[in-house]
């Protein structure tokens, strides 16, 4: 059972989603018909083997990628229909996204890194400096801020990432393995940054080959071979803790 | 987001890959410099060998002879000769005629001496028909000519060396024993590259004669024209002259005497000097090419980090302007800077002398070495990025 008034319009909504790669007898199918609806603050795991598609699929819910036909709507929007500069918008405002290899700008400090998207939204130095700092000091990298992704830990630096995801406080965040590279710590450390912004009301998805991290979602997904075989919800979605 | 904010991404843009600026305001900044250097060298050396001959006298013909042909006749140049050749009439386009006899001597001044490059004897028209102009004190006159006046107007090499810092006009000095009054000093000619034009001691020729060299010929007479387009005409008279004088055959294949024309030996040298200039400037577009080679490099070489880069910027919501922008202030930076210093090196570099010649640097080599470089700087700066600007961030992220 939802709560009232939680059952809007979902915030991701993906209608026989195809992508197909190369032509002819060599082309690959990595998405053949995905159909998928999350809605405001679901924790969704999405599962499954190497090359069957999430990697993929992820990227279009990111709008980084097209899909070959299909059709994909963000808060009731058809993402096809938007121009380059409105796309840049969906991705500065709307979502957040964390890549499986952190992608940070290399020989510039963690805090230059958390501080791009807010640059690119238009906030003033100072304000984006402060906010930049809140968010490193949230995956406890405070101390870290002026370092260099090469002078982090790998764990270190997908914080980093995180950090950069959440800073500019995405209704959407989405994570491609996110802890991949991580060990035991650094993938609680950072599961607990993401349930924490779960329970605040964000919708997140992420991707798992690992069944402890994908025990934190509310919901998850398999994928094979481009097509979801199964969806299953264990928890309803949380309502919205409110903040102390 | 303001250009501002955007020209602070572009100048950490620059700091955080050190080497790379580095890199590429150095291969600009030699493109730049050698291009200029070059084309300096190339003109400073057309300049040098066009003032030095400017400095001998563009009007002038030299006459020298009184050996070889076998005419049969006396083929000295004499003073009768000398006459003849001032005559108006036959010799309309003539000025002046300067009989010279030169020798060298050894001057002596209280205790110091010098042995100066040559003592010549000759008229006074001499000095206006060999540019020289007296820079203090006076001439001497045809009067000095009349009487065998023992006067001297020393070269500006010749009187420091003798003199020093004493002033000399007024004093005596010796020339092969005999007493000669210094009455004026000649202004600074500077070097030919082949001898020092400064270094003589100009006097009345009987007087040269007397003391000196003997009443024997002269050793060669300055024809001064009316002007510069009337060379060729004075040099036609002459020849007739000198033919009817020496009894020289019409049609001889050989003549006793030679004229030598200052304005034809600057023509050549001046051609000779543009042709060096053509040349230097091929070197340059080359190595302009190679300068051009050299930025796009090093510029495409950072083109698949950069297009990593412009993939994550992509994917964190950076709008296409402000990526362009960013990467055109970087490369309009490492541009300018580049062609800023290279213009200074050059600038620098041409303050000393190169392989002997000074460089005068062209302005038209710089506008175009600046121009080529900073263009070149800035299309493969930013071309690149505009490139990678236009792809998905995905595919961005991807490119190897
Ligand atoms: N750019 C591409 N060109 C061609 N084929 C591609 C491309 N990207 C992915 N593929 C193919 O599409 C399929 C799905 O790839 P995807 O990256 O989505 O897998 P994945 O589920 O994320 O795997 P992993 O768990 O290993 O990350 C794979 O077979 C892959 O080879
Ligand atoms: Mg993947």
């Amino acid at each position: 059972m939802t709560a009232p008034g939680r059952e809007q319009r979902p915030v991701l909504e993906v209608v026989d989603l195809v992508k197909t790669y190369g032509e002819g007898e060599t082309a690959v199918h990595a998405l053949a018909g995905v159909s998928l609806t999350v809605a405001p603050g679901d924790y969704v795991a999405i599962m499954g083997s190497s090359g069957s598609g999430k990697s993929t699929l992820m990227n279009i819910l990111g709008c980084l990628d097209v899909p070959t036909s299909g059709t994909y709507r963000l808060d009731g929007v058809d993402v096809s229909e938007l121009n380059e500069s409105q796309l840049a918008l969906v991705r500065n405002r709307r979502i957040g996204f964390v890549f499986q290899s952190f992608n940070l700008i290399a020989r510039t400090s963690a805090l230059a890194n958390v501080e791009l998207p807010l640059a690119y939204a238009g906030i003033k130095p100072a304000v984006r400096r402060e906010r930049a700092l809140a968010a490193l000091d949230m995956v406890g990298l405070a101390n870290r801020a002026d370092h260099d992704p090469n002078q982090l830990s790998g764990g270190q630096q997908q914080r980093v990432a995180v950090a950069r995801a959440l800073v500019s406080q995405p209704a959407l965040l989405l994570a491609d393995e996110p802890t991949g590279n991580l060990d035991s710590r650094s993938t609680k450390d950072v599961l607990s940054i993401l349930d924490g912004l779960n329970a605040q009301g964000r919708t997140i998805v992420l991707i798992t080959h690992e069944d402890e991290v994908a025990a934190h979602a509310h919901r998850t997904i398999r994928l094979v071979d481009g097509l979801i075989v199964s969806d299953v919800r264990r928890r309803d979605i949380a309502p919205v803790e409110v903040p102390a | 987001m303001s250009v501002f904010e955007i020209f602070g991404f572009a100048l950490r843009g620059v700091a955080a890959n050190k080497l790379r600026s580095g890199l590429t305001v150095l291969g600009i900044l030699i493109g730049v410099a050698a291009v200029i250097l070059l084309v300096a060298v190339g003109n400073g050396s057309a300049k040098q060998v066009e003032d030095s001959l400017a400095a001998l006298g563009t009007n002038t013909l030299t006459v020298q002879g009184g050996r070889g042909g076998d005419t049969g006749y006396r083929t000295d140049l004499t003073l009768d000769i000398v006459k003849a050749l001032q005559d108006r009439e036959s010799a309309p386009d003539v000025k002046s005629v300067s009989p010279v006899v030169s020798s060298s001597q050894t001057l002596t001044f209280g205790d110091a001496s010098y042995d100066v490059n040559s003592v010549i004897g000759t008229y006074p028209s001499y000095f206006s028909a060999s540019n020289s102009v007296v820079a203090s004190g006076s001439g001497f006159t045809e009067e000095d000519v009349d009487q065998a006046a023992r006067v001297v107007v020393l070269g500006p090499t010749t009187a420091e060396e003798l003199f020093g810092t004493v002033d000399p006009v007024g004093q005596r000095i010796g020339i092969a024993g005999q007493i000669y009054s210094v009455i004026g000093v000649l202004a600074k000619k500077g070097s030919t590259g082949f001898n020092d034009p400064d270094d003589v001691a100009i006097a009345p020729l009987p007087a040269v004669q007397r003391s000196l060299t003997g009443y024997g010929p002269v050793s060669s007479i300055t024809v001064e024209a009316v002007n510069a387009d009337a060379v060729a005409a004075a040099k036609a008279e002459i020849t007739a002259i000198l033919n009817a004088k020496m009894h020289v055959a019409d049609g001889a294949s050989s003549t006793p005497y030679q004229i030598r024309d200052a304005s034809q030996l600057l023509e050549t040298r001046t051609a000779t000097a543009e042709t060096f200039t053509v040349l230097l400037g091929a070197v340059a577009g080359i190595s302009l090419v190679v300068g051009g080679i050299g930025i796009t490099n090093i510029m495409m070489v950072s083109v698949t980090e950069r297009t990593r880069e412009i993939g994550i910027r992509k994917a964190l919501g950076a709008p296409r302007r402000v990526i362009l922008t960013q990467f055109l202030i970087e490369a309009t930076l490492l541009s300018l800077a580049g062609g800023g210093l290279g213009v200074a090196a050059a600038l620098i570099g041409a303050n000393f002398e190169i392989v002997g010649i000074k460089p005068v640097v062209m302005p038209d080599s710089v506008v175009l070495a600046l121009g080529v470089c900073v263009a070149i700087g800035l299309f493969f700066g930013s071309y690149p990025a505009s490139r990678a600007a236009g792809l998905r961030p995905i595919d961005a992220l991807r490119y190897e």
